[in-house]
């Protein structure tokens, strides 16, 4: 399971990664290995304003629709459109071309409430156990 | 058949489990004066007598007059083959099959009717099918409305009154605007419509042949529509589709409308079909059931519900829709209708319509006194305007042997010496000229 060191992430198996006011997110290795072979993403759409924890997007798989929550609020800038007709693109690649959203934060305060990458493998050993 | 109560012991025991002191309190909800004053039922009675009684009741029904009225529901003429083919038990004792894919047959006929829809509409993607018109034309808008995030919903009053009734019963408790535009000379008020029409408006929905017969082509507002960002939506007639431009020639997004005369015979409340079709890029917020083909292990072709993660019971309280069910036997008696028919049948089917009604028009035309509304073209419905109130009119020609048409002062203000008349190919030539004949007696006396 890949979980690289330079992110941020949340319980619910979303990643942030944060440069500036600005955030790139989308869903982790082992999400995506749970939820199987995706099959339709429904993205946030740009201009929209996102809240921390609250949903943003919705990813299928063959039989299971399954929430994604914002990791940080503020508004939707880009939506990873390559996903609407390659969603296979989360499953190959989850931290890079299956990115979901950029998100210009409205508070940088909220990354403490996320984990880093030691924090979150610790979280999901946890759950295999 | 035998009918067995509960004993007054365990009515007590279920009563004592739920915390109630008598039945009676099961009804408090209820305000009094809503409720039956009695229920009038006599003391039992034999099978027999039953049946007796349910028959003579049911020859008060007038069941042998030559039907001229529409209004969204036609008398068309159903080939024997429907009944018998949609009559076997395979399909008729099947309920909804809850493990669909052990149902090949089923999920076969269904989707083949999706592909007879998709045909007639001109778009690309159809569900199982949904309950009625109405409550197609509801799906459709809450689609519009969430494909959008808009909350603004302009309708033109040519759409049914039934279907805009409901319509808005079913949303009373959304925060939903609504604005119907009016008809002028019979046809959608592009004026009007465009005046409203703003980046709030999340679709305008417009009906084909409207409620007064005539026919439309909303190409010009369908494009004025999406340059708005908003959805074009059509109810259509699915029998004028033989002739007519599709709502897919004409760039709708979304097309409904109700399928009873494809096959499905006339009675009061139903059961009728409602059908839903949408463009692709649409098809992840079409609501309800939708039957996929695919190939097995085997590379056998094979049908599969599929795109099941937008429906409820996967998706939960944020599903496109609370339906669940289909109306798949109505939908085989329509897919039966239609292949019986074929694509040549089915055009000449709506040349009859067209033809006979144009008849109609002017063998009424003759009449004096009455006036045939030409203002726009027609399909197989039309309005006229006659010289006295048309419900009065319309009683005179029940004894006359006659249900001549629907009185549109019912659903339009002002409009009661009108009169909606409908002409399938079932009508005759001398049934045409009977029904002149008769109204031009019945004005008389």
């Amino acid at each position: 399971m890949i979980i690289p060191e330079d992110l941020l992430y949340t319980r619910e198996h979303e990643w942030a990664k944060i440069d500036g006011d600005r955030a790139i997110m989308g869903i982790t290795d082992f999400a995506q290995s749970s939820l199987g072979d995706i099959t339709f993403i429904d993205l946030p759409k740009p201009g929209a304003k996102v809240e921390q924890s609250k949903w943003c997007a919705t990813v299928e798989s063959v039989k299971a629709a399954s929430d994604v929550y914002a990791p940080l609020s503020g508004e939707v800038l880009k939506a990873n459109t390559e996903l609407t007709n390659h969603p296979e693109l989360v499953n190959k690649s989850a931290y890079e071309t299956g990115w979901f959203a950029e998100i210009k934060c409205s508070d940088l305060g909220e990354k403490n409430k996320l984990m880093n990458s030691a924090q979150y493998k610790e979280y999901v050993q946890g759950l295999s156990k | 058949m035998n009918y067995i109560p509960h004993t007054e012991l365990e009515k007590k025991q279920m009563l004592k489990v739920i915390g109630v002191s008598g039945v009676d309190d099961l009804f408090k909800h209820i305000p009094k004066q809503l409720r039956p004053k009695s229920f009038n039922i006599p003391e039992g009675k034999s099978e027999f007598e039953v049946v007796e009684y349910l028959k003579l009741l049911s020859r008060k029904n007038a069941t042998d007059l030559t039907d001229f009225v529409g209004g969204g529901f036609y008398d068309h003429y159903i080939p024997a083959a429907v009944d018998a083919l949609a009559g076997r038990s395979e399909f008729y004792t099947a309920y909804t099959p809850y493990q669909p894919e052990c149902s090949q047959g089923w999920l076969q006929a269904i989707y083949e009717y999706q592909t007879v829809i998709c045909e007639l509409t001109g778009l690309d993607v159809s569900n199982a099918s949904l309950y009625d018109g109405g409550t197609a034309l509801y799906e459709a808008a809450m689609m519009a409305i969430r494909l959008t995030g808009r909350k603004k919903i302009i309708v033109d009053s040519g759409v049914s009154l039934i279907y805009r009734t409901m319509l808005y019963a079913y949303t009373s408790n959304l925060s939903i605007e609504f604005v119907e535009t009016p008809v002028v000379h019979g046809q959608a008020c592009r004026e009007d419509i465009y005046k409203h029409l703003d980046d709030k408006s999340a679709a305008v929905i417009v009906q084909n042949p409207n409620f007064f017969g005539a026919v439309d082509d909303f190409s010009d507002i369908v494009e004025r529509v999406h340059k708005c960002g908003a959805l074009a939506i059509a109810s259509v007639y699915p029998v004028s589709l033989g002739m007519l431009k599709t709502p897919g020639e004409m760039g709708m997004d979304i097309a409904t409308g109700e399928g009873q005369s494809l096959g499905i015979p006339l009675s009061f409340g139903g059961p009728y079909l409602g059908f839903i079709a949408v463009k692709k890029e649409h098809m992840r917020q079409l609501p309800g059931r939708i039957v996929g083909a695919t190939v097995d292990k085997d590379n056998k072709r094979g049908f599969v519900l599929t795109l099941q993660a937008r429906e409820q019971h996967i998706r939960r309280e944020r599903a496109t829709s609370n339906i669940c069910s289909n109306e798949a036997l109505c939908a085989l008696r329509a897919l039966i209708y239609t292949s019986l028919l074929g694509k040549a049948g089915f055009a000449e089917l709506a040349r009859l319509n067209y033809q006979k009604a144009e008849f109609a028009k002017a063998t009424l035309d003759k009449v004096s006194g009455v006036k045939v509304k030409r203002s726009a073209p027609t399909f197989n419905e039309f309005t006229v305007c006659l010289p006295k109130n048309a419900d009065e009119v319309v009683c005179k020609m029940i004894n006359k042997g006659f249900a001549c048409g629907f009185p549109l002062g019912r659903f339009y203000k002002g409009l009661d010496n009108y009169l909606l008349v409908a002409v399938t190919e079932k009508r005759t030539k001398e049934e045409i000229v009977q029904f002149a004949n008769s109204l031009e007696a019945a004005l008389c006396s």
